[in-house]
C-alpha cells in the first residue's frame, strides 16, 4: 500500500467557525496507482490534495492520520513535513503558469532548490535533462527565464521539476483545466508515462473534468461536501456507479452523438449544503431522489464489491 | 538592446529640450523686472544716470533683443556651458555661483536618498515576518511619509538644536570658519550637515520601509512562494526570492520619488540655512535673478534625468522581463 489515509478531517478556521471542508477521509491508494478525485466545487478534493503536502495558514488537521509507503506522515507539523516534501510527496500546482520564480533562470532556480535540500544539481542535471527530452523541451530552458517559455512548455517544466527526486505520491491539482484540449491530453499522457516510467509511484489527479480523469486513471474517487461518495475503478465508476451522486454526475456528461437542442441536459437539482455547520447523516439527501428515513444516520464508506467503496445506505 | 537605449536616450533629450525651455519661460512671467531691481539696490542719486546704467545692464544681460532671439542666445551660451552672470551676486557668473553650492546639494542628496532605500527597504522586509516589528514599524512609517519635509526639518532644528544644543542649528560650517582642508573644518561640517540629512532620511525611509513590507507580504502570497513551500524550499530561500523581486517596484519608486526628493532637499535646505541649491533658488527668486534661477533648475533637471536614466539601465540589468520586452523574446 502505497498511501493510506485514515478518517483524516481538515477544517478551514473562520471567524464564524470551523468549515469542515474535509470530514472524515479514508481511504488507500496502491503502488503505482492514478486515483483520479472528482467532484464538484467546495467538495473537498482540493484540501484532500493539500493537506497531503501542504497546510495552508487557515487548515487545520483536527483528527486522523496518514501513512506513506508505511511510515507515518506528519502532516500537521510543517517543519516535520518538509523533509517529505518534493522527496517523498510532491505536487504539480493548479497554477503551474506561475509556479517559477520570474527573476530566475529556471536552471539556477532548480539548483538553488536542490541545493537547500541537501542535493547536488550537478548529479542529477543528466537525469533532469533527459526527463526534459522526453516532455519534448529543450535543454536549453534551463538557461531561459520562465517569461520565455509558453504556457505548455512552464506545464511541462513544473512536471518535470515537481518528479525530479522521483516522489512516492505526486498530488497534480487541476493540472490540466488551464490548458486548451489538444495540451490537456498531452499532459494527462505524460501523468500516465511518468508512472510507467516509475519516476512516481502513485498519484492523485485532482479533478472536476471526469471525462478527462476516465481516460488516465486507474480509479476514481468522487467526493461530496467534504466527504467521500465513491471509490472504485475508472470504467465502474463511469459505467456502474453505485452512489446516487455519482449516478447523477454521470448522467449530467454530456454524450457524443446527442443533440442537447432537443434533449436537454439533465443537471443535479439543488446545491451542497454550507459546511460551516452541514446536517448530521448522509450530506446529500436533500437532493436524493432515493433518500429515505436512515438517511439520517451518516452511511459509512464501505467496500460494497471488490476495489468498490461506497458511502450510501441504499448501495449495501 | 541598443534600439532600446537609442530610444531612451531620445526621450531623455526631449525631455531636457522641454525642461529648459520651460526654465527659460518661467523667470520671464515672475512679476518685476530685475534691472529695475539692481538700480534701486545701488541707489543711483542722478536721474539722468539711471537711463543709460539701464542701458548698460539690458545689453550686459543680453535683454535688450526681442524674447525669440534671447531663447536662442540662452541655448547657443548653454552649449558652451554659459549660463549667464547673477543679478544677485553680479558680477559673478551664475556657473561659478552654483558649482560652490552644488556640493552641500549633493552631500545632502545622495546619502538621504541611498541610505533611506537602503536601510527602508531592510527594516520593511524585517517588519513583514515580525509581527512586534510590524506593528511598530508600520505606524511610524505612515506617521514618517505624510510629514512634510519643512516641518520633520522645524522640529529637529528646535528640539535637537535649540532645546537640546547638541548640532548647530543652521549653516553649512561654523561662522567663524574658513572653507579649509582641516580636520577642524570637516568636523564643522559633519555637525552641520546632520540634521538636514536626518530630516530627509526619515522621511524618506517610511516611505521606503511601508513600501517594502507591503511588496514583500504581497510576494510571499504569490505563487512561486507557495509552490517552492510545497516543495520544501526553506524559509530563507522564499525570503530571498521574495525581497528580489519586491525590490523591483521599489527601484521604480526610486525613479519616480527622485523629483519629490529634491524639492523636499531645497525646502529643508531653506530651513537650516544650508548653502545648497535651494538656498540659492529662494534667493535668486527673491532678487529676481532670472540667470542663477534657470542655472539652478538646469542643474536639478540634469540630475534628476541622469539619476532616471541610471535607474533605467539597473532596471534593465535586475529585471529579465524588461529584457525580453526590448528583444521581442527568445522561445
Amino acid at each position: 500500500m502505497s498511501l493510506r489515509v485514515d478518517n483524516l478531517k481538515v477544517y478551514y478556521r473562520t471567524l464564524r467557525g470551523d468549515v469542515k471542508a474535509l470530514d472524515g477521509a479514508t481511504f488507500t491508494v496502491a503502488d503505482g496507482e492514478i486515483m483520479g478525485l472528482a467532484g464538484e466545487s467546495g467538495s473537498g478534493k482540493s484540501t484532500l490534495g493539500k493537506s497531503l503536502i501542504r497546510l495552508d495558514t487557515r487548515m487545520r488537521l483536527v483528527e486522523g492520520g496518514v501513512e506513506l509507503d508505511g511510515k507515518p506522515l506528519p502532516i500537521g507539523d510543517q517543519d516535520a513535513m518538509n523533509a517529505y516534501r518534493f522527496k517523498a510527496v510532491s505536487l504539480i500546482p493548479q497554477y503551474a503558469m506561475s509556479a517559477l520564480n520570474p527573476t530566475r533562470k529556471i536552471g539556477k532556480m532548480i539548483s538553488e532548490l536542490l541545493g537547500a535540500r541537501g542535493v547536488k544539481y550537478s548529479e542529477i542535471k543528466p537525469e533532469l535533462e533527459r526527463r526534459l527530452d522526453l516532455v519534448g523541451l529543450k535543454r536549453e530552458v534551463l538557461n531561459n527565464y520562465p517569461i520565455e517559455l509558453s504556457g505548455g512548455m512552464k506545464q511541462r517544466m513544473v512536471l518535470v521539476l515537481s518528479t525530479l527526486l522521483n516522489p512516492s505520491l505526486l498530488i497534480a491539482d487541476e493540472v490540466t483545466s488551464a490548458l486548451d484540449v489538444s495540451t490537456q491530453r498531452a499532459v494527462a499522457e505524460t501523468l500516465v508515462e511518468f508512472r510507467d516510467r516509475e519516476f512516481v509511484k502513485s498519484m492523485i489527479v485532482v479533478t472536476h473534468d471526469i471525462s478527462l480523469v476516465y481516460q488516465i486513471a486507474d480509479t476514481i474517487m468522487v467526493m461530496y461536501a467534504g466527504k467521500l461518495a465513491e471509490k472504485a475503478p475508472a470504467d465502474v465508476v463511469v459505467n456502474a456507479p453505485r452512489h446516487p451522486y455519482t449516478q447523477l454526475l454521470i448522467s449530467s456528461l454530456p454524450e457524443v452523438g446527442v443533440r442537447y437542442a432537443d434533449r436537454k441536459l439533465a443537471g443535479i437539482p439543488g446545491s451542497p449544503p454550507g459546511l460551516l455547520n452541514p446536517p448530521a447523516g448522509c450530506r446529500f439527501r436533500d437532493r436524493c431522489p432515493l433518500a429515505f428515513a436512515r438517511c439520517v444516520e451518516e452511511p459509512p464508506f464501505v467496500e460494497v464489491d471488490k476495489n468498490h467503496h461506497v458511502a450510501c445506505w441504499k448501495a449495501q | 538592446m541598443r534600439r532600446y537605449f537609442a530610444r531612451k536616450v531620445a526621450i531623455y533629450l526631449l525631455t531636457f529640450f522641454v525642461a529648459v525651455t520651460l526654465n527659460w519661460l518661467i523667470p520671464r512671467f515672475m512679476p518685476g523686472d530685475p534691472v529695475l531691481r539692481m538700480l534701486t539696490r545701488t541707489s543711483v542719486s542722478n536721474p539722468d544716470a539711471i537711463a543709460p546704467m539701464r542701458e548698460y545692464y539690458n545689453n550686459v544681460f543680453g535683454l535688450d533683443v526681442p524674447l525669440w532671439r534671447q531663447y536662442l542666445n540662452y541655448w547657443a551660451e548653454l552649449l558652451q556651458g554659459n549660463m549667464g552672470i547673477s543679478v544677485w551676486l553680479f558680477p559673478a557668473p551664475v556657473t561659478e555661483v552654483i558649482l560652490d553650492a552644488v556640493p552641500y546639494t549633493l552631500a545632502l542628496l545622495i546619502p538621504s536618498i541611498l541610505l533611506s532605500w537602503y536601510a527602508g527597504n531592510k527594516v520593511g522586509a524585517l517588519a513583514a515576518r515580525r509581527r512586534w516589528l510590524d506593528n511598530t514599524v508600520l505606524p511610524l512609517g505612515y506617521a514618517l511619509t505624510a510629514t512634510p519635509y519643512m516641518w520633520i526639518a522645524i522640529v529637529l532644528a528646535w528640539s535637537l538644536a535649540i532645546i537640546a544644543g547638541i548640532f548647530p542649528v543652521a549653516g553649512g560650517y561654523s561662522f567663524d570658519l574658513q572653507p579649509s582642508w582641516s580636520l577642524v573644518f570637516f568636523n564643522s561640517l559633519l555637525q552641520h550637515w546632520f540634521l538636514p540629512f536626518l530630516s530627509l532620511f526619515l522621511v524618506a525611509f517610511g516611505g521606503w520601509a511601508i513600501g517594502m513590507r507591503n511588496m514583500i507580504i504581497y510576494e510571499l502570497e504569490a505563487d512561486y512562494a507557495n509552490y517552492l513551500e510545497a516543495l520544501g524550499a526553506p524559509r530563507r530561500l522564499i525570503r530571498r526570492y521574495a525581497f528580489r523581486n519586491a525590490l523591483l517596484p521599489q527601484l521604480t519608486g526610486l525613479a519616480l520619488q527622485l523629483g519629490v526628493l529634491v524639492a523636499g532637499a531645497l525646502v529643508t535646505e531653506i530651513v537650516f540655512g544650508y548653502p545648497g541649491l535651494g538656498r540659492l533658488i529662494l534667493m535668486a527668486i527673491q532678487n529676481q535673478d532670472f540667470f542663477l534661477l534657470q542655472g539652478a533648475f538646469l542643474f536639478i533637471v540634469i540630475g534628476v534625468l541622469i539619476a532616471n536614466f541610471v535607474i533605467d539601465i539597473v532596471y534593465v540589468l535586475v529585471d529579465p522581463r524588461t529584457r525580453t520586452g526590448m528583444t521581442g523574446g527568445a522561445a
